[in-house]
């Protein structure tokens, strides 16, 4: 996907930046948005590395297993059907709670075993399972509570206040979140009726 | 909006606070904790860099070539302030590809513009859809979405709607 948005972008820029005139402007840039591009992952190490430390820390002492623990009458609510005492619990948990921190690279790997996991339970073939469904639409709800990505970028184009988007980037979250479990279990109760 | 900008100075701190005394009340090892999750954070930071230079050189182009103009016709449409549209319909193909356009929108009207925030509050309440769809399901060998890509969707405008709302509080 990717490979196609980056040439698209490049390809219709040079397009269209020959057809009005901008080469010049279009030559400079170019040069100049890489040399920004380093200096605000100068910026993005400080924040990063400060809330993964953070992070590292929550884990080291056992919150980071408590909240997981926290997250079981959810999965519950969620997932009624799963086995009670399957792994699957634990990295659905695992998953959301690094979602909802804001550690998406953490959450990647777990989320695939607990695709896995789900997928055996079904028992395989190649349509998604109505947990499956379920599990992969609260993900891209968007969980993350605290956008640490978004603050660390606002500082470095010069907010006065990075992390003023907090309270209200946490309410929108849960609107997107609640939208998307309640179709979840609209589905779900739709797919019992059949 | 005051109050939740009141709101949202504390939340950091208290985080921070809460961690920091639970940890030490159990009695762990916090800084050299800290120091592992630290550098976690640093080698991801240091391995996305080659992507933000290429995705910000190629937004710059982009810009320079003035083909963002011919977008406000489609905004007209959706209703949303112009610059906002690519990056709202990017973010549900690439994270790293909306991020490049963001950056770009504070560059032109500042971070701490209506836009501006506007724009961070999407991004952190939206997710790139096709992408996660495609590892996901792509991993276990799943072809069948079934109604997943519409809740998604679903959830992705819940959050843009919320996002506006919460901003005329």
């Amino acid at each position: 996907m990717l490979n196609y948005i980056w040439a698209f972008m490049i390809l219709l820029g040079i397009t269209i930046g020959a057809f009005t005139g901008n080469m010049g402007n279009v030559s400079t840039e170019t040069l100049n948005s890489a040399k920004e591009a380093v200096s605000l992952c100068v910026t993005m190490l400080g924040v990063m590395s400060l809330w993964t430390g953070l992070m590292g820390v929550a884990r080291g002492c056992g919150l980071m297993e408590k909240l997981t623990r926290l997250m079981m009458p959810v999965i519950r609510l969620l997932f009624p059907t799963l086995p009670k005492e399957h792994i699957v619990n634990e990295y659905i948990a695992s998953n959301m709670i690094a979602n909802i921190l804001g550690l998406g690279w953490a959450a990647t790997p777990v989320g695939i075993n607990a695709m896995k996991e789900l997928k055996s339970i079904s028992g395989g073939g190649t349509a998604a399972s109505v947990d499956m469904c379920t599990f992969l639409i609260v993900n891209m709800s968007s969980l993350q509570l605290i956008p640490v990505n978004i603050i660390a970028y606002r500082s470095q184009y010069g907010s006065v206040t990075p992390s003023s988007i907090l309270a209200p980037a946490i309410i929108a979250t849960t609107c997107s979140t609640l939208a998307g479990v309640a179709f979840s279990m609209i589905m779900r109760k739709r797919g019992d009726k059949r | 909006m005051n109050f939740l900008l009141y709101i949202s100075d504390y939340i950091i701190p208290l985080i921070f606070f809460y961690v920091v005394g639970y940890a030490i009340l159990a009695g762990s090892d916090i800084f050299s904790d800290f120091i592992e999750g630290a550098k976690e954070g640093f080698e991801v930071t240091l391995g996305i860099m080659p992507t933000l230079i290429g995705l910000l050189a190629a937004v710059g182009i982009l810009r320079a070539s003035g083909a963002f103009g011919l977008l406000e016709n489609i905004s007209r449409i959706l209703q949303l302030p112009a610059q906002l549209v690519p990056v709202v319909i990017v973010k549900m193909f690439s994270s790293s590809a909306a991020t490049g356009l963001l950056l770009d929108l504070y560059k032109s009207v500042g971070p701490d513009s209506y836009i501006g925030v506007l724009a961070s509050v999407i991004m952190s309440s939206s997710e790139t859809i096709f992408y996660t769809v495609s590892v996901y399901f792509g991993s276990v060998g799943i072809k069948k979405t079934r109604y997943v890509i519409p809740g998604a969707i679903i959830a992705t405008i819940a959050g843009i709607i919320g996002s506006v709302l919460v901003l005329r509080l």
